[in-house]
């Protein structure tokens, strides 16, 4: 069956091919993997995960920070298409939403099987303190779900496409408040000097444009390629530069937060732990994030030996995903190694607790489950590809269907 | 939603204990009767809201709302959303004197791990230390103090304000506690706390105290022995340092003028960690920069 949406031509993907199979096993194989280790560390207790009273967050917040953020990101193109009228993005708007629902049904999924009582998730979604950013981002984040499957709905259904426009607006301005909101959970946290800092809530939405954006455009490529549809040069050049921008975009605002920093003396310790002596830290910051997962993109994608390759263009992607992992990493953990002040100008001893960088190595069972995220986010896109009709027949240069 | 029921119940029973609501009647019994009126017309004020919400909680089980007359602490207890301004008349507090401390060695510590049965598995960085001995020392002078740290039992406390379900909250009269029954794991309030003194339960637990719940996959902390305090007891850590050396750790009302606490706290410099981030905690250090 294929719909028709003006003149885009939309079409499922038909075949039961190998490769196919073979995505959805591998992808379930994570998901299972991820279950498992949840129910390991529910069962035994985290103390069996590398997670420790220093490092309370670990990789599953890694994980889910992470798709979470992206998710918002992965709806950068249906907003382009709806909000701000960029024609040529239309055809890609529909698999920009059921990308940032998977992406945001991965994430949550990780977050909520890390929970010490995942059983008590009711708890969580009946009992509510309007203080707690993280109150409010239980219902920016399930908010987001029926925003997006209602923006989702008036794209593919012809009767309601009048509505997708304003839909598109308030998606758009709800997942910049979601953003928002995630970057408070760590902005606002007083305590800590890695985190205590506005800037924070903007460097999140630069980081979930960016992260989001390559997530979609690798989405792109591979489901252009696994079914077999023509993919112009034009929106591949255009999707990369956008990218090339959201990452310049995080890099700055990475830059005010650090300059920030290294201007408050007290902060000076955090500093010099993130950017020169943390060890895996200051490598997964400036080697990991902003090296691979910044720079070497946008290289990548504007010198000109490599801007008019698709295979630059994939490259540049998958570094700006890994680089933003690296990134989400070093704020999370990192954020948390470096220990919290007790009594200013003094040295503390005398417990694992207060003295020294925590030490955190992530276990298998917090690994599988940060992937297992990830296997549940790319398992919905396949299924969605399979059975919705939300990928163009065809996204060649010149559109087949002008009258 | 068996389960909210519980939870709701099981707040006012295990973490205040039915003696709670005693020692609250006494407390304001003892107060001269003027001020008492006016905390009776205070406490109506802000009782519709607080009872509003004990009422919505347990609808939401299926059960009737509590009657009106329901004691102010006593629902604040059992389901006082954070942040809500309640102008507390009793406010429990510890000034610990580190020159005396420095004497007590582990005292405290081993009467904590006995009151509430917190033990270890021989991993320091996932076992419980409600309350442990601290060593600060000032890289310039050399000079070193050891302080124990616990909850603080903030006024303004970070973990409460973070918490999404509400499960970290304050009573009224100043402390600090978890509702084991609705935390869910979340460990928000421990990034929050600048102390490191919450703890998540990292494995199954064995031989619990009846009067100090703990379950795995929850965060706990110091609760200022609150069964012992609602039985008109101080906390053990007092008890045991004081004994070791008398009037190393002074427990009381700060809030009253007339208390130890309270004319100590006026006398001496008195400290609170991080002071600058505005907590206005309970405990309280002499002899921490001298
Ligand atoms: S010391 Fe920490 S756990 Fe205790 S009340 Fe203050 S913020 Fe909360
Ligand atoms: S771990 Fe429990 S007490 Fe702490 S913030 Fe989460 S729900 Fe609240």
């Amino acid at each position: 069956m294929s719909a028709m949406t003006g003149r885009i031509a939309y079409r499922e993907h038909g075949g039961w091919g190998v490769g196919y199979l073979a995505l959805v096993g591998l992808l379930g194989a994570l998901v299972v993997a991820g279950l498992g280790g949840a129910y390991v560390m529910e069962t035994e207790g985290h103390w069996v995960s590398g997670m420790s009273h220093r490092i309370v967050w670990g990789t599953p917040h890694v994980a889910a920070v992470f798709l979470i953020v992206a998710a918002s990101g992965a709806l950068n193109v249906a907003s382009l298409s709806s909000v701000f009228g960029r024609a040529l993005y239309q055809p890609l708007a529909r698999l920009s939403g059921v990308l940032a629902i998977s992406l945001l049904a991965g994430g949550l999924a990780v977050l909520v099987l890390d929970l010490g009582r995942p059983d008590r998730l009711i708890v969580a979604m009946t009992f509510y303190n309007f203080k707690s950013i993280f109150a409010w981002n239980i219902f920016l984040y399930t908010g987001f779900f029926a925003v997006a499957i209602v923006y989702l709905w008036m794209m593919m259904e012809n009767r309601m496409n009048r509505f997708s426009k304003p839909a598109g607006v308030f998606a758009f301005l709800w997942r910049l408040v979601l953003t928002t909101g995630t970057g408070s959970i760590f902005g606002f946290l007083v305590a800590r000097q890695a985190y205590d800092t506005a800037v924070m809530a903007p460097m999140f939405v630069a980081m979930s444009l960016a992260f989001g954006h390559a997530i979609f455009l690798l989405v792109v490529l591979a489901a252009a390629a696994g079914t077999g549809r023509p993919l112009g040069d034009e929106i591949v050049r255009r999707l990369k530069n956008l990218l090339g921008i959201f990452l310049a975009a995080t890099l700055y605002f990475v830059a005010v937060q650090h300059l920030t920093n290294l201007y408050i003396a007290e902060r000076r310790g955090i500093e010099r732990f993130l950017l020169a002596d943390g060890g895996v830290h200051t490598w997964l910051f400036w080697v990991g994030h902003v090296a691979l997962g910044c720079l070497v993109p946008i290289a990548l994608i504007f010198s000109p030996a490599t801007a008019g390759s698709r295979r630059a263009a994939a490259l540049a992607a998958a570094l700006a995903v890994l680089g933003g992992i690296a990134q989400i990493y070093v704020i999370v953990i990192g954020g948390q190694a470096y220990p919290m002040v007790l009594v200013p100008g003094m040295e503390v001893t005398g417990s694992v607790l207060d003295s020294g960088i925590a030490a955190y190595a992530p276990s298998v069972y917090e690994i599988a489950l940060g992937l297992g995220g990830v296997g549940i986010a790319l398992l919905m896109v396949t299924f969605a590809v399979k059975v919705l009709p939300i990928l163009p027949e065809t996204l060649a240069d010149a559109p087949p269907e002008k009258a | 939603m068996t389960a909210l029921a519980d939870g709701g119940l099981a707040r006012a029973s295990c973490e205040c204990t039915p003696s709670g609501v005693t020692r609250t009647t006494m407390e304001l019994s003892r107060r001269e009767l003027m001020r008492g009126a006016a905390g009776a017309v205070l406490t109506f004020t802000i009782a519709p809201g607080v009872t509003l919400l004990v009422g919505s909680g347990l609808a939401a089980a299926g059960l009737t709302p509590p009657p009106l007359n329901i004691r102010r602490e006593d629902s604040l207890a059992a389901a006082r959303p954070p942040g809500t301004a309640v102008s507390p008349k009793t406010r429990w507090g510890i000034l610990i004197d580190l020159a005396k401390y420095a004497d007590v060695g582990d005292a405290a510590v081993t009467a904590c791990r006995n009151e509430h049965g917190w033990t270890g598995h021989g991993r320091p960085a996932t076992d419980p230390q409600w309350i442990r001995n601290v060593t600060v020392r000032d890289p310039k002078t050399g000079a070193s103090r050891v302080l124990p740290v616990f909850c603080q039992h903030c006024e303004n406390p970070p973990c409460v304000d973070v918490c999404p379900t509400g499960a970290s909250f304050r009573r009224a009269d100043g402390i600090v506690l978890v509702d084991k029954h609705t935390c869910i794991g979340c460990r928000y309030c421990m990034m929050a706390c600048p102390f490191g003194v919450r703890f998540f339960v990292h494995e199954n637990v064995t031989g619990q105290k009846p009067h100090s719940p703990r379950g795995k996959g929850t965060v706990e902390s110091c609760n200022l022995c609150v069964h012992r305090l609602d039985a008109n007891k101080s906390p053990a850590c007092v008890e045991a340092t004081n004994r070791a050396k008398p009037g190393t750790m002074i427990f009381g009302d700060l809030n009253d003028p007339n208390s130890e606490i309270a004319r100590a706290v006026g006398q001496h410099v008195v400290l609170r960690l991080r002071a600058e981030l505005g907590l206005d905690q309970g405990v309280l250090y002499k002899g921490l920069t001298q």
